[in-house]
């Protein structure tokens, strides 16, 4: 088991109170950046202890271009999602992770949701995303996900949009902006080829492994996105 | 939004409908008694239930308790924890 994961955090702040939000978290499918998300169900409910404890199975289009054929089937991706909200806290976490194709890549998502001072929502998303796959475990390593990352901006318009239409008159500030993206690698020094070398031989051993590594990576970041419910 | 099996569609859409409600107008009101859609949520994991196993989904790992965190990443010191008694199987077979 590979137990060495890229996280990736990004804090996003909507411009509603949290009781707006979670309300709206519930009916946030479908959405018009959520086209990637084929069924939602609840499979599981109950109030513990005052607390809201929810399952659902989530499952997503699989747009596998001809190399992922050789992983898997094409079938939908099936995701979970674990939550507790905790209304006198006002707290409310998510937990999401790919069932299945683990070996692949898993990729685990964790949302708390709390209240800031201002009286808007605060929402830190961290990803932990590991494979045993050794390109792909390679790739995520050295350069974690960019795209995964650089979409951060993107991922909170669809759940804004649920929120602008359910809650037209509780918009507390101009946009949702996202802030502060970070991200940590376990290992960052991989470094790509630069174009200094004088060998011609190495040069082109240099290419080839570039190629293969571009590979990885790209191919990395898009199951990563297919594993992943930000939208 | 659509349900995994596709006869359970309207069960889904009565149950979210008394969900939303119970919610934002009971839930987060301080009532916690969620009796109110218990009947309509039976006959909706009947029909879900059902679905999953035709298509084959993996019960196993959706029967464990509910997590918060991927269990293996403890040392990052994720927010929130597994709830109740059952610790969750992160790592079953894939």
């Amino acid at each position: 088991m590979v137990l060495t994961a890229s996280t990736c955090r990004t804090e996003t702040v909507f411009d509603y109170s949290w009781k707006h939000v979670v309300s709206a978290y519930w009916n946030r499918y479908p959405n018009p950046s959520s086209s990637h998300v084929l069924t939602e169900d609840t499979i599981r409910r109950e109030v513990r202890d005052g607390k809201l404890y929810s399952r659902r199975l989530l499952s997503k289009t699989n747009p596998v271009p001809k190399w992922g054929a050789r992983f898997y089937n094409n079938v939908p991706v099936k995701i979970v999602e674990d939550s507790v909200l905790d209304p006198v806290k006002k707290t409310f976490t998510t937990f999401t992770r790919n069932l299945g194709m683990k070996k692949i890549m898993k990729v685990d998502e964790i949302v708390v949701y709390s209240e800031q001072r201002d009286g808007r929502t605060l929402a830190v998303r961290r990803a932990f995303i590991s494979s045993q796959v050794f390109g792909f475990s390679r790739a995520i390593r050295a350069f974690g996900i960019e795209r995964f990352k650089l979409n951060g901006n993107k991922a909170s318009s669809g759940f804004n949009y649920v929120l602008r239409r359910m809650f037209p008159q509780h918009q507390l500030q101009a946009a949702a902006s996202t802030v502060n993206p970070q991200q940590n690698t376990a290992d960052v020094a991989l470094a790509t080829t630069t174009n200094h070398s004088s060998s011609s031989k190495s040069e082109s051993l240099k290419r080839t492994a570039k190629v293969g590594y571009e590979f990885c990576k790209s191919h990395a970041s898009k199951i990563a996105q297919l594993f992943s419910v930000r939208n | 939004m659509n349900s995994i099996g596709d006869d359970c569609n309207e069960l889904k859409k009565q149950y979210d409908a008394c969900f939303n409600n119970w919610f934002s107008e009971r839930f987060l009101k301080g009532q916690t008694n969620d009796s109110v859609c218990a009947p309509i949520f039976k006959v909706y994991q009947e029909c879900v239930k059902r679905a999953m196993r035709e298509q084959k989904i993996e019960l196993r790992e959706i029967e464990t308790d509910y997590s918060t965190g991927p269990t293996e990443y403890d040392n990052n010191n994720i927010g929130g924890s597994s709830p109740g008694a059952g610790a969750s199987k992160q790592q079953g077979k894939s």
